[in-house]
């Protein structure tokens, strides 16, 4: 029982303390690399992906 | 059957799948045997009979295959696998009517309770989860299945990964279909709503998806094109979260293993949270993620436009990702579930208005440069008002889940109104729309049999989505007035049954909308039928005349 609650305690560490932040972190990065101005033209490509099939 | 350069021997897969099926229909003849209830020793059978078609079909297409297995491309060109599509396709549109039609006898019921026949097979709450499953899993399962098979493949240029592997896929999963829903019928339940099904057919469930996680995966990682296309990251989503999902909500402890009935895992309020946190997802990943992945290829193909912002659609799909996870509370507002939990889901919930609008400005905007197309292409037009559904029913839901909103319409018909208007609306358009473009891709036709046809269906079901969703509210918050409703000494105004007799014309209106939405789908499957029978075939290089295996 006691190691039961040493793993939530843990746990409920993590998810209270860093995992708001790291989400946001991770969400805000990517935001970043999809409006990254030098990955504009790569975008745009891929926008017509479907329309260069065969 | 002439290729002496290649001696010709049985693949390890046909060998081993041969072996694993002549296993199984032995185990699920001991089973039967065994079983002890009636609906188990029914499935057990089934599961027999299955395995050893399943071994006599893999040997007998060995015996007529060529030694060599089919080329991954033929003059440069990738050799697409279009079989399991076509099926899936076919059996898309045939549970696509089978559950419209049970949906219109269970609305019938309830504005003609005699509709119910007095029969335990025929009963309201026996057809119901026949309906969802049938709708959601059947209908809309085999639309994902033909359209990200189809979707991977092309976006990809590459073909799809195994030859057995796929037909597994769209086989089992329609076997899958065939024992829940006759489990329903029989009275088989876990009594989780849009997770029924019991134990056995779970755990085949998820052998079979796992395959089709397989399948897909390994298309991409041999795929030709260098950029993994957005519609792909949608479907790749879709598979796993369902997988994650599934495994999630259903460990159960079976009674017995020779009989249908098992417990779960899960207690209490943990069970009710755990069973929303997958009911909620499974709008979020099945009924979304995976048509908005067929959206995002359908609509520019057939628009002939590029997606209107492809940042915008990498944003789209991380939002939504990160949160929708989080809104299953919502359907326990109110409930034992704690107070912040309950605010959790809510939160999250309007949260999520931002990415499914996004999603929806993307979709519609696609169009811009080609709008007077809709003017004259009805399966255009089909897939932009359901881009435009998902816009309406994304807004109502987060409203919805807002605690006095859902004070009010919690338990009421608004619900069911709500379901739908993204269900008609939303998905069941969008896979029109994809089933109208796929259908004479796959057969290899110029185009449908009749425009004319579509244009009817539209109209058609349209109305009676409107229909539909428009008595549902009215209904709806009626009822929710009405139960709250007190007189001036504190009483409760209204008796149940007053609630009951007030909603039965809109229950008439609702069973109208559902009788014209099928008549839509019918329309729908001649178009369809008479595509593959007497459409003219399109001229190509021969690449895409190659017979699928």
């Amino acid at each position: 029982m006691k190691a039961i609650l040493t793993v939530h305690n843990l746990a409920s560490d993590i998810v209270t303390t860093i995992w708001t932040p790291l989400f946001v972190g991770i969400f805000l990065a990517i935001v970043a690399y999809a409006f990254w101005p030098r990955n504009k033209a790569a975008f745009d490509e891929a926008a017509s992906l479907p329309l260069r099939e065969e | 059957m002439s290729q002496p350069s290649v001696s010709k021997s049985m693949t390890i897969g046909e060998s081993g799948l041969a072996a694993v099926f002549a296993v199984t229909a032995f185990l699920c003849v001991i089973a039967a045997a065994k079983a002890v209830d009636a609906p188990f020793a029914f499935h057990a059978s089934l599961g027999a009979v299955a395995s050893l078609a399943a071994v006599f079909a893999i040997i007998n297409r060995y015996l007529n295959r060529p030694a060599a297995l089919p080329p991954q491309e033929i003059n440069g060109q990738p050799n697409y696998n279009l079989g399991p599509i076509k099926f899936a396709s076919f059996m898309a549109m045939f549970w696509g009517i089978a559950g419209f039609t049970v949906g219109l006898l269970i609305a019938s019921q309830l504005a003609w309770p005699w509709l119910n026949f007095d029969l335990p097979w025929t009963n309201f709450g026996r057809m119901r989860p026949l309906h969802t499953s049938a709708v959601i899993f059947a209908f809309g399962g085999n639309v994902l299945l033909a359209t990200s098979l189809y979707v991977v493949q092309k976006t990809c240029r590459a073909r799809l990964a195994g030859e057995l592997a796929p037909w597994f896929v769209v086989l089992g999963y329609n076997f899958f279909i065939v024992i829940a829903g006759t489990g329903y019928l029989l009275g088989v339940t876990q009594g989780k709503e849009y997770a029924e099904p019991e134990w056995y057919s779970d755990l085949w469930l998820t052998i079979v998806w796992v395959m089709y996680l397989l399948v897909f995966l390994v298309t991409v990682i041999k795929r030709k094109e260098p950029h993994i296309y957005v519609a792909n990251w949608f479907f790749f989503a879709f598979i796993v979260t369902i997988a994650v999902l599934h495994l999630g909500n259903n460990p159960t402890l079976p009674v017995s293993f020779f009989g249908s009935k098992s417990y779960i895992v899960w207690g209490g309020v943990q069970d009710a949270m755990v069973q929303w946190w997958y009911g909620h997802n499974a709008v979020g990943f099945f009924l979304t993620a995976g048509f908005l992945a067929i959206m995002y290829y359908f609509v520019p193909k057939r628009a002939e436009r590029p997606v209107y912002s492809y940042r915008l659609s990498i944003v789209h799909f991380w939002a939504l990702i990160f949160l929708y996870i989080w809104a299953g509370p919502h359907h326990l507002h109110y409930t034992a579930l704690p107070d912040w939990t309950q605010t959790l889901g809510m939160t999250f919930s309007i949260m999520l208005w931002m990415p499914s609008w996004g999603g929806m400005i993307n979709g519609l905007m696609t169009l811009s440069g080609a709008w007077d197309k809709l003017r004259t292409d009805p399966v255009l037009r089909m897939l932009v008002v359901s881009v435009a559904f998902y816009g309406m029913s994304t807004f109502e839901g987060p409203m919805m889940s807002i605690k006095v909103v859902n004070s009010l319409s919690h338990y009421t018909d608004w619900t069911i109104g709500h379901v739908h208007s993204g269900a008609l609306g939303w998905v069941g358009f969008v896979s029109f729309g994809a089933l109208y473009c796929l259908v004479p891709w796959a057969w290899n036709r110029k185009g449908l049999y009749s425009l004319k046809l579509v244009n009817w269906h539209f109209w058609i079901a349209t109305l009676g989505i409107v229909l539909y969703i428009s008595a549902m509210w009215v209904s709806g918050i009626l009822q929710g007035l009405m139960w709250r409703a007190y007189t001036s000494l504190g009483f409760l105004e209204y008796s149940f049954i007053e609630t009951v007799e007030a909603m039965h014309p809109f229950y008439i209106i609702r069973a109208a909308g559902g009788a014209l939405f099928l008549i839509g789908a019918l329309i729908m499957a001649y178009n369809l039928w008479m595509t593959v029978r007497v459409g003219e075939a399109e001229v190509q290089a021969p690449v895409a005349l190659q017979p699928a295996e």
